[in-house]
């Protein structure tokens, strides 16, 4: 039983340049939308700077473990995820299946956001801002109603981009023009893996290194905004009582499971590419530490522009409170500014009480505006937005901002597509006489006709289902399933041989406690509380109805039936795969040891797993 | 700039001035304008007489009519827009947004696609001719191995007729004529 694969040094198997373009390609797919609207928003609600303990905890005995486990898979193996699980055992070929359905749903619904980030881009180079004023209404006396009541941000998002419907069940018609942008977007991501990592290695180097110097410009433009202050310190305020919520951890675990983007396929094929002889246990360890620190980097110029929005929003409520108080009064200009308001309103209240009960103000508080915490798409195209309005140059920004958010989105979509792309070229679906450009076109135009749907006007609704069902409960299973594939069934001294022949040194204790124990435990918990929490109240989504009465709030809505089947469906289409496959292999070895002329395959299954 | 006699001088002129234009009645004074109640908000009343009917008030519709046609000519002579300079129960008209005839996002996204296609075609054709390339080389490499086989295996090798002892025929092979010329 030699440990050295009897693999040939010229297998025709492309490579990458260099180190460095594999390490940013690594980075490029872990970082993506994930640690700049959702890393900030968990931060902040729970407890700030306390939260980086179970984050940072997490990050040491599942991500970084498991990265590793995948890293070394796919350098080891040198296929993608279905060849490399069916190497390990034909039993288990159903992980790698699973990983590359996944990596399908999640590339279709992915590039569609990206449409939207587009379609955002392309609307910045006009003055003033779209997003910004009011459409007037059709006789031109005042502004349209539906903007006028919410804000002209929402209504551009929600009416002008997305052209949303008030029910999931109500399509709409198709937007052309988000159309428009999402053949544009897949157009660009043909462009780039159009010969898989000989391009998307070129293409990586301005992908993942752009986000971090716009990062660093919002950075310092952030930090001289007034308020900024604020927010950081609301941000990184510590409440370690926060800790004591089981939630925290388990938003703490699924953070850092989801932003590694683990059980995907794409590092599997990306370290596939790699030479065999390469430090996998330091890259793993770099590219975690890498994204989380960038996860840190990205909330200081969030918070700080969040901090200056709700500062402005706060003085913007005083002014108004203050114009009130002034025409009431007929007192002279200026003689009520932002600092004595606290002391005005108070003798005033004291010595007209009535006077100032008649004129409604709103309390103005600061801790209340900056309570507003969003995540997601909310926070881009929302918040952020109506904060790049108050700053001065808002083109320059608004363009910067989405151009950065494209290139974190794209970097992250040549690690999807590659985790599709790759185990198709080595199924040999395309006859190898055909050029590759041909499959990535193929699997371009096919994903943009699914992806269609999503322009509809329920789009939205259905880009959230697949978020929350195709991309969560699949990939805790798969990942499950691999550690214990690997450390129970390949057996984790095999393994670990293998690794110490690649890395040159033994494998040290730590990866040996967390691939046996902790990790697949921590996966096990990780993935009961997720389910149980989900089933504890019946899925519901939150619809943009303007004939709601409570509008502009959002209407809380529950899936129809058919809607929660869909969703059922697409956590256990993967999930399935795994059993399915391992049955077919099951019923196929049982038909070939009927067959007496056959020469029974297991000799070779057992030569290809001794590798 | 502070607010004082000059510039309520000022303003009886402007709401005179707006008279005249509304009505294109030249009779409107200057005195015909009346302010009171001149707080330090800098807020106040006024009414505006005809002088030719008897000292009667205009009515409010009409002097209302009258500043709202004018109303970019007030605010301009105070400095100030109508945020600032507000007139009670006179609501500003809104401007339509400039709309230019093809939206500018169109335009932006004509230019983005221009350039991927540009690039998907440049990367097709580089990669079809590479593939053209490397199927000529190959050719061209196999044609170079089938010349060396020939020359070897072509019944008895060369090689071996030179070395065993035999008359060459002069008349039909001359030394470098051995070979058929390709």
């Amino acid at each position: 039983l030699s440990a050295a694969p009897e693999i040939p040094k010229e297998d025709g198997r492309p490579k990458w340049d260099n180190k460095f373009q594999y390490i940013l390609s690594c980075i490029g797919f872990a970082v993506g939308l994930g640690n700049v609207w959702r890393f900030p928003y968990l931060c902040q609600i729970h407890g700030g700077g306390a939260f980086l303990i179970p984050y940072f905890i997490a990050l040491i005995f599942e991500g970084i473990p498991l990265l590793h486990l995948e890293l070394a898979l796919g350098q080891y193996l040198r296929k993608g995820s279905i060849g490399a699980w069916n190497t390990i055992s034909p039993y288990l070929r159903g992980i790698g299946v699973a990983s590359w359905m996944v990596s399908i749903l999640i590339s279709l619904y992915y590039n569609t956001v990206l449409t939207w980030v587009m379609w955002y881009f392309i609307n910045s180079f006009q003055e003033p801002l779209p997003w910004s004023v009011c459409p007037l209404n059709e006789n031109r006396t005042g502004f349209n109603e539906e903007c006028h009541e919410s804000t002209a941000v929402n209504y551009f998002w929600y009416r002008k981009t997305l052209n949303i419907t008030p029910d999931i069940a109500e399509s709409g018609r198709f937007q052309w023009w988000l159309i428009l942008c999402l053949a544009a977007c897949w157009a660009i991501v043909y462009l780039c893996t159009i010969r898989g990592i000989e391009t998307t290695g070129k293409a990586i180097y301005v992908t993942a290194i752009f986000p971090y110097l716009v990062l660093t410009i919002f950075l310092i433009q952030g930090l001289t905004l007034p308020g900024a202050t604020e927010g950081l310190i609301y941000l990184f305020t510590p409440n370690l009582s926060t800790l004591k919520n089981p939630r925290v951890w388990l938003d703490a675990a699924t953070q850092i499971f989801f932003s590694l983007s683990l059980g995907f396929g794409g590092l599997i094929a990306f370290a596939s590419y790699n030479p065999t002889k390469n430090d996998c246990e330091k890259d793993a360890v770099t590219v975690a530490i890498v994204n989380s620190m960038t996860s840190l980097y990205a909330s200081i110029p969030v918070f700080s522009v969040l901090g200056f929005k709700a500062t402005t929003a706060y003085w913007d409520c005083l002014d108004r409170n203050i114009i009130n108080i002034i025409n009431e009064f007929d007192l002279p200009e200026e003689s009520i500014m932002r600092q004595n308001y606290t002391s005005w309103i108070s003798f005033l209240n004291s010595s007209y009480p009535e006077k100032i009960a008649g004129l409604k103000l709103k309390s103005c508080d600061l801790q209340e505006f900056l309570d507003q915490s969003v995540s997601g798409t909310g926070l881009a195209f929302i918040v952020f937005t109506q904060a790049i309005i108050l700053m001065p140059g808002s083109q320059a920004w608004a363009i910067l901002f989405f151009i950065m958010l494209f290139s974190l989105g794209l970097s992250s979509m040549f690690g999807n597509i590659e985790g599709v792309f790759t185990p198709l070229l080595e199924l040999q679906i395309v006859p190898k006489s055909a050029p590759k450009e041909l499959l990535s076109g193929i699997i371009c135009l096919i994903s943009f006709l699914i992806a269609l749907c999503f322009t509809l006007g329920s789009g939205s609704y259905w880009i959230d289902i697949f978020d929350r069902y195709a991309s969560s409960v699949p990939l805790l299973v798969i990942a499950f399933f691999e550690v214990t594939g690997v450390v129970y069934i390949y057996k984790i001294k095999r393994f670990s041989k293998g690794v110490e022949w690649m890395t040159g040194r033994k494998l040290n204790l730590y990866w040996q406690i967390t691939w046996r124990f902790i990790s697949p435990l921590l996966l096990l918990i990780v993935f009961t509380a997720f389910v149980t929490l989900q089933m504890q109240k019946p899925p519901s989504y939150a619809a943009w109805n303007p004939k709601y009465e409570g509008f502009p709030m959002k209407e809380e809505k529950v899936y129809p039936a058919w809607v929660q089947a869909i969703c059922v469906l697409l956590a256990a289409l993967p999930c399935v795969c795994l059993p399915l496959a391992a049955l077919f292999h099951l019923v196929k070895q049982k038909c070939r040891s009927k067959d007496p002329s056959f020469v029974p395959p297991e000799a070779f299954s057992c030569q290809r797993a001794n590798i | 700039y502070a607010w004082d006699a000059n510039e309520e001088y000022l303003f009886k002129a402007m709401v005179a001035f707006a008279m005249r234009r509304y009505s294109s009645k030249s009779t409107t004074q200057i005195s015909n304008v009346l302010l009171c109640n001149v707080t330090d908000r800098v807020s106040f009343w006024f009414v505006v007489t005809d002088s030719s009917k008897n000292v009667t008030t205009v009515p409010g519709s009409e002097v209302e009519a009258a500043i709202r046609m004018n109303r970019n000519r007030i605010n301009n002579a105070f400095l100030l827009s109508d945020k600032t300079l507000q007139f009670l129960k006179i609501t500003s008209t809104l401007s339509p947004p400039v709309e230019p005839s093809t939206p500018v996002w169109l335009i932006v996204f004509g230019v983005v696609l221009c350039l991927i296609v540009a690039g998907i075609v440049f990367l097709v054709i580089s990669g079809i001719r590479k593939h053209k390339k490397k199927n000529k080389e190959s050719t061209e490499r196999e044609n170079l191995e089938e010349k060396v086989e020939v020359t070897l295996e072509n019944g008895i090798p060369c090689e071996v007729l030179d070395i065993k002892a035999g008359h060459v025929n002069g008349v039909f092979a001359a030394d470098d004529e051995r070979f058929t010329s390709l």
